[in-house]
């Protein structure tokens, strides 16, 4: 079954050595290169791992569904941040409970980071987990039937376990799912739902969570403002009778970058308790990537991070060429850091320019902006044939070569326009007072928050942690190149917007390094075109350093054509973790700004 | 001027000084190039497809030539949901709440892939095949995403559809009201109202039935 005995017993070895000679009862190596550890043991051993082996930074957590064993998986991947231990290599261990009764004990109080992942797999995967504070749905709604990721979990438009269908090919009998199904629409209900006779559960319990506010910090919260003295538990709200007032942004806001929302529960102006509120634009990458053949899901990437689908690209790619043990050739490699630098400036230059928007500048920052980006956009209409979703690289390469009179071009761009563009936008806009006023000191994060709540990419480096998986644990050809990684220590909404101009530095450094040493000629594809890949059983996690910050995919093959196991640690979802604690205490005003701040993309969010 | 159309010459009602400044038209045409002239779009953008609408909205491709570029934040001010990306089932019910603040005239267009049936996600358990399940759509804007010009297309085609509409015929000034869309419901899927009773009797026919596993979640 699905690479579940196929592998022979890795041999426990590093760090795993001396956790094995504490906990010999606790952990059991598995057939990957990692631990299982007991569940009963989990929590201690977790925190021997977080103070002890150093290693603070939960990066992914996943649930795997195995039906044949009747199990399912929690697979947890932690590295040193701060320290910068072991190599930048991941501790991989995993937790193991029965299916019915699939109960895990939570790690949020080792990291937690874990918590929006830990109910993202409550969500999908119907894995409970024991301790954790708000076990709630955070992708479907409150009230859905069912744990969709799992193996035995059928939407009403199923249609076969993996592509490609039967009724597409070699016969191409297809008819529109409308006509298959009972209802002619994508809904299945349970024998006996009655629509007519229901009340919906989806907004109950958001309201209730946001009207219970733990006063005992409401007068720490204001007078941290200033407002008052509380120095006392309730010094405030004993004094003078006032209600919370509960506002809600989104999902359809003009500020909240996509469809996000947020239920605010204020004191005055000030926030009491943000709770981020997502799944609005949850198109269920995971379940039709299982589906989907290992090359097929590559332009489901792209849809990801829709404004960086080549960094997108590049992490799927490398996921799966782990496990496919193939290395792209020379002239590839290089085209794909041109690719994944040229993205991470139009994402900078676009986050740059919307967050002036919302600072009120609306709209003339971000048209200079999305200027620039048109150029770049314009050089992957050239090379991939498409101006945003590109599906340009391949497993061992990329999908064709760049044009003519590309590189060219290019170098106009990097070596002459965008050093200036970058310099107009610092000079324009740095020193500016209106946002210094309003971006100096708001939504603080500490360099230990950052790193506790598994906070990724500028958001992390700002915060005074200079993690860059492009220096921590180099992939593809990073090693070669001389930049540097930028951080900041403030930690604050400004620092944010800086970082992002260092980071468009850097990049360009880059850009000009493998511009000048890229080969002129030569293969851009390893081995043989191939329609059909074959992607030998084993487990591999793929992560990249993408503009919004660690952006992993964690692939388990059981050598079928289709991924038995897709999943995407998004950055853009997980960063979102730390909002509520950045928003706490501050103003109303200053939430769309400190959104805009982390830079989200509700592609990636909600995927 | 020589092009003066005659009949001003000795028509009683025209002062001799405006001869050469008046036009004729219908009502229909002068109503409808107005409307078409100031159509205030929704800013409202679901996924990838809302990115492109931005740069439309941008200096390269400058929706503002169209009269189109002022992007309301409130439904209640706009004349055009531009429906820009995946209809999530979770969303919808805020989308055609939206839909229902519009005031008359109110036009959709649906753009990309996604909007228009689904696209690539439309196996997804949590996805609409298409925003016309639910809303009226008047122009469909193919791409994944569509490229700006095609969206700017899109405008020209709702423009010509404006153009062929005439005051004596639209619905939004014949008598009794327009009725509202309702609501769709958030249950264990996604209720659509409209179809309530229908979906009961077959809930229904699945209990009298034996037990149909392909359409039972499997876990609770």
């Amino acid at each position: 079954m699905a690479g579940k005995v196929a592998a022979p017993v890795a041999e426990l070895t590093g760090p795993l050595a001396v956790l094995k000679e504490k906990f010999s009862e606790a952990l059991s190596p598995g057939e990957f290169e990692g631990a299982v550890i007991k569940n009963e043991n989990l929590v201690e051993v977790a925190k021997f791992m977080r103070d002890d082996l150093g290693y603070d930074y939960l990066s992914s957590v996943t649930g795997v569904d195995y039906p044949a064993a009747n199990e399912v998986e929690v697979v947890y991947h932690a590295y040193s941040a701060r320290h910068g231990l072991h190599n930048g290599k991941p501790l991989v261990f995993k937790a193991r409970a029965p299916r019915d009764n699939s109960v895990v004990p939570s790690l949020v109080s080792v990291w937690p980071g874990a918590d929006f992942q830990e109910r993202e797999a409550w969500d999908l995967m119907g894995i409970k987990f024991e301790g954790h504070p708000n076990l709630r749905r955070i992708l479907m709604w409150e009230g859905f039937a069912g744990h969709p990721l799992r193996k035995d979990w059928h939407e009403a438009y199923f249609e076969q376990d993996n592509k490609p269908f039967d009724s597409r090919w070699p016969g191409g009998h297809h008819t529109r799912a409308e006509d298959r199904v009972p209802l002619a629409d994508n809904v299945a209900f349970p024998p006996g739902f009655d629509p007519t006779d229901f009340n919906s559960q989806a907004e109950t319990t958001l309201v209730e969570r946001a009207r219970s506010v733990d006063v005992s910090e409401l007068g720490q919260l204001v007078s941290s403002d200033g407002n008052g003295s509380g120095s006392g538990n309730g010094h405030i709200a004993d004094a003078i009778q006032t209600d919370h007032l509960i506002v809600n942004l989104g999902p359809q806001h003009p500020s909240t970058h996509g469809v996000f929302r947020m239920v605010i529960t204020l004191e005055g102006e000030t926030i009491l308790k943000l709770e981020p509120v997502m799944g609005y634009l949850h198109r269920n990458h995971e379940k039709i990537g299982e589906r989907n053949t290992f090359i097929q899901n590559m332009p489901f990437t792209d849809r990801l991070d829709y404004i960086a689908s080549m960094s997108n690209n590049l992490g799927y790619a490398l996921a799966v060429e782990k496990l496919m043990k193939v290395t792209p050739p020379e002239r590839a490699e290089y085209i794909r850091i041109l690719m994944v630098e040229l993205t991470r400036i139009c994402n900078h230059m676009w986050a740059i320019g919307f967050l002036l928007n919302d600072l009120g500048a609306f709209f003339t920052p971000a048209l200079y902006a999305i200027e620039e980006r048109e150029l770049v956009l314009d050089l992957f209409e050239a090379a991939s044939g498409s101006r945003m979703m590109c599906n340009y690289m391949r497993f061992g390469g990329v999908a064709r070569d760049l044009p003519e009179g590309w590189i060219e071009k290019c170098r106009d761009l990097v070596f002459n326009r965008l050093p200036k563009a970058t310099d107009d936008l610092d000079h324009f806009l740095s020193e500016n007072e209106i946002i210094r006023a309003r971006c100096e000191g708001v939504g603080n994060l500490t360099a230990e928050q950052a790193v506790a709540y598994s906070a990724a990419g500028p958001l992390l480096r700002a915060s005074g942690v200079p993690y860059d998986v492009r220096r921590a644990e180099p992939y593809s050809i990073y090693d070669r190149f001389d930049f540097d990684v930028a951080v900041r220590y403030h930690g604050d909404v400004y620092d944010r917007y800086l970082i992002r101009l260092d980071e468009i530095r850097q990049s360009i450094r880059i850009l000009q390094q493998a511009l000048d040493q890229m080969p002129g000629g030569g293969e851009i594809q390893a081995g043989k075109k191939q329609y059909q890949t074959r992607v030998p059983a084993g487990q591999a996690y793929g992560r990249v350093d993408g503009p919004k910050g660690e952006l992993g995919f964690y692939v388990v093959s059981d050598g079928n054509p289709n991924p038995y196991r897709y999943h995407i640690r998004a950055p853009s979802f997980i960063n979102l973790t730390a909002l509520g604690e950045m928003c706490k205490g501050q103003k109303i005003a200053d939430v769309v700004i400190i959104l805009g701040s982390i830079d989200i993309v509700l592609g990636e969010t909600d995927r | 001027m020589s092009q003066q159309p005659e009949q001003f010459q000795n028509d009683p009602m025209v002062p001799p000084e405006l001869n050469n400044n008046l036009f004729i038209t219908t009502l229909d045409k002068l109503y409808n190039w107005g409307r078409k002239r100031s159509m205030w779009p929704m800013m409202f953008g679901l996924a990838c497809c809302a990115i492109e609408m931005i740069c439309v909205a941008a200096s390269r491709y400058d929706l503002a030539r169209f009269g189109a570029e002022l992007m309301r934040p409130s439904p209640r001010q706009s004349d055009l949901m531009i429906v820009s990306g995946t209809v999530t089932k979770k969303m919808v019910p805020t989308i055609v709440r939206l839909y229902n603040q519009m005031p008359e005239p109110k036009y959709v267009l649906s753009m990309g892939a996604c909007a228009t049936g689904g696209g690539p996600f439309k196996e997804g358990y949590n996805v609409v095949s298409g925003i016309d399940k639910f809303l009226p759509v008047d122009v469909y804007v193919p791409g994944c995403p569509p490229k700006p010009e095609a969206l700017l297309h899109g405008f020209l085609k709702l423009f010509e559809k404006i153009e062929s509409q005439s005051i004596r015929t639209v619905p939004w000034y014949r008598k009794g009201e327009i009725e509202a869309i309702p609501v769709p419901v958030l249950g264990p899927d996604l209720i659509d109202l409209r179809r309530a009773v229908e979906i009961k009797e077959y809930t229904q026919t699945q209990v009298n039935a034996a037990p149909a596993p392909a359409a039972e979640p499997a876990h609770s």
